[in-house]
């Protein structure tokens, strides 16, 4: 019992974490119809520069505590992604803007390794770790063990996605978003810019990507130019789980997934007779999005693809 | 001078002539009815005067302007606003919320807010159904929504596409009223209609549209006592 709990929290921080993520998918998807699979890297990017700032203000030696220290680099990661996404949109997709499906796709696949090989020239091939600056302090919950640095994590995402969910739901510029969304070309006749519509929401999706970033370069003390692949595609799993385009169902959808994966690694020695170890969470994730595409491909929380088209 | 004046508008659609040098013109204050069959080149027309459309030759001038030199996002706020063919409206908006794109590029709250009233006065059928999506609504509830949002863009001139299409009779004479009453309060029109014979009988002038061409205008009057377009028009 002890361990399935334990296996519910863990869950519930990496699916968290998901969650934000597989908001900057489905905001991008909801509103034009494409998958940016550079998403990820826009996270790696935000834990990256989260990590130089961090690391340049810890060796200057200034005297704050630690928890203020990662909140500035943060705050510098945020406006960095936010800025990396504005530009992804117009250098590599807004060209392609009414171009066949296939030619913005190739592009996000394309852009996602150039921006692994920018992070290369930049940050070199090395893990790099995160100074150990947080609390490392665990709390336990009915016998599992969590840090509060991961009820911290949930706590924020929980935040912000509520966050996102009011400025959706409840601004002009959500309403705005949400119109160009179902019809862009009216939207335009109502005064709407689509153009700076899209960019908002590229800078909206990629400023809660360095956050997540961030969350994932703490949560496991490092960062890696490569780690956007694997935690995009989880995130674009997450994403078409709940239904992609609905925001509601990124949420459920990262937590799901989150979840699952960790109830997975948790019995998947059991489930195999011991011949297949916790290293192969990642197995369960890709099920996941192969059910979820052969059985329900609009996602648990998607409306039918016929109202989108 | 007028209002809108167009000169010699042609619009292709790749290799298809779909408009093949029109000229009319709209003065302020007219409501102004243009009728002709399926693929005409009606609805291209209007695109066009809107921005949606680029024309590949000739010029259009709305309010002493020429169009073209600004973004088409930007027309509304010079009083050029359109309800599409098909209402166009955001299904998955509530009412309210639909109504209020329309009044998206103003910042005038309170104004707004009465306006939003108003319209519900004027169909007390949205009022009740306010917070509900706007792709729930029946085609006549969904007509008036378009219409309503509309209004609140403040238009000079308002384009009107089929806004009759689809619709049972009553809602038809419903959405007559209002396209009258707007024409009273001085708001300029071109009303695109199937129904030849409503929108000339509410209309100082009209033009005939067949395929791509304006082959007849005048008063609408005479048009309506014309025997080609009786024939061809309005079915006798
Ligand atoms: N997006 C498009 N691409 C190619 N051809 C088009 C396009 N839109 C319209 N056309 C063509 O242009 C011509 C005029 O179409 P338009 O929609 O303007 O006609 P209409 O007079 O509004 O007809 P209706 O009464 O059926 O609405 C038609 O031959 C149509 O097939
Ligand atoms: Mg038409």
């Amino acid at each position: 019992m002890d361990i399935f709990i334990q296996q519910i929290l863990n869950g519930l921080v990496l699916g968290s974490i998901y969650a934000l993520i597989a908001l900057g998918y489905t905001m991008v998807y909801g509103i034009m119809g494409l998958i940016n699979f550079a998403h990820g890297e826009v996270v790696m990017f935000g834990a990256m520069v989260c990590i130089t700032v961090v690391s340049t203000l810890t060796h200057s030696g200034v005297n704050l505590p630690g928890w203020a220290i990662v909140l500035i680099g943060t705050l510098v990661a945020i406006p960095a992604c936010a800025l990396l996404g504005f530009v992804i949109e117009r250098v590599a997709y807004r060209p392609l803007r009414g171009a066949q499906r296939l030619a913005p796709l190739i592009t996000a696949i394309g852009l996602s390794i150039t921006l692994q090989q920018v992070a290369i020239l930049i940050w070199g091939r090395n893990y790099i770790p995160f100074p150990d600056l947080l609390n490392s302090d665990t709390v336990s919950i009915m016998g599992a063990s969590i840090t509060k640095l991961q009820v911290m994590i949930v706590v924020l995402c929980v935040v912000l996605m509520t966050g996102l969910l009011v400025i959706v739901e409840k601004t002009k510029l959500g309403r705005a978003m949400r119109a160009t969304s179902q019809n862009p070309s009216v939207a335009g006749l109502m005064g709407v810019n689509v153009n700076t519509i899209i960019s908002a929401t590229f800078m909206l999706g990629s400023a809660l990507g360095a956050i997540a970033g961030v969350m994932v370069a703490t949560n496991y003390s490092q960062a890696h130019y490569y780690m956007g692949f694997m935690i995009g595609l989880k995130a674009f799993t997450a994403a078409v789980l709940g239904g992609i385009g609905n925001l509601g169902g990124a949420v459920a959808g990262g937590i799901l997934l989150g979840i699952i994966e960790s109830l997975g690694a948790g019995y998947i020695g059991q489930l195999t007779g011991g011949f297949l170890g916790s290293n192969y969470q990642d197995i369960f994730a890709f099920m996941v999005l192969i059910l979820v595409l052969i059985f329900r491909p609009s996602g648990l929380l998607g409306e039918k693809m016929a109202d989108r088209a | 001078m007028s209002l809108l004046e167009v000169k010699n508008l042609q619009v292709a659609y790749g290799g298809i002539q779909a408009v093949k040098g029109i000229d009319f013109h709209i003065d302020q204050g007219e409501l102004v009815t243009l009728i002709g069959a399926n693929g005409a080149g009606k609805t291209t027309t209007l695109k066009t005067l809107i921005g949606m459309v680029k024309p590949s030759g000739g010029s259009i001038t709305y309010d002493g302007k020429l169009n073209g030199t600004i973004p088409s996002y930007d027309y509304v706020r010079h009083g050029l606003v359109m309800v599409p063919e098909g209402r166009g409206i955001f299904s998955k908006l509530t009412v309210e919320e639909n109504l209020q794109m329309g009044a998206y590029y103003r910042n005038d709250k309170a104004a707004i807010q009465s306006e939003i009233e108003r319209v519900y006065e004027l169909f007390p059928r949205l009022k009740e159904r306010f917070k509900q999506l706007a792709g729930t609504l029946s085609g006549g509830e969904q007509q008036m929504v378009a219409m309503g949002r509309a209004m609140l863009s403040k238009p000079k001139l308002l384009l009107l596409d089929e806004p009759s299409m689809g619709l049972a009779p009553i809602i038809v004479e419903k959405i007559f009223e209002i396209i009258q009453m707007i024409a009273k309060e001085g708001v300029t029109m071109l009303l695109v209609e199937q129904n030849a014979k409503l929108a000339l009988e509410v209309s100082q002038r009209g033009y005939v549209m067949e395929s791509g061409r304006i082959t007849m205008g005048g008063p609408a009057r005479e048009l309506l006592d014309d025997e080609r377009v009786r024939n061809a028009y309005l079915g006798e």
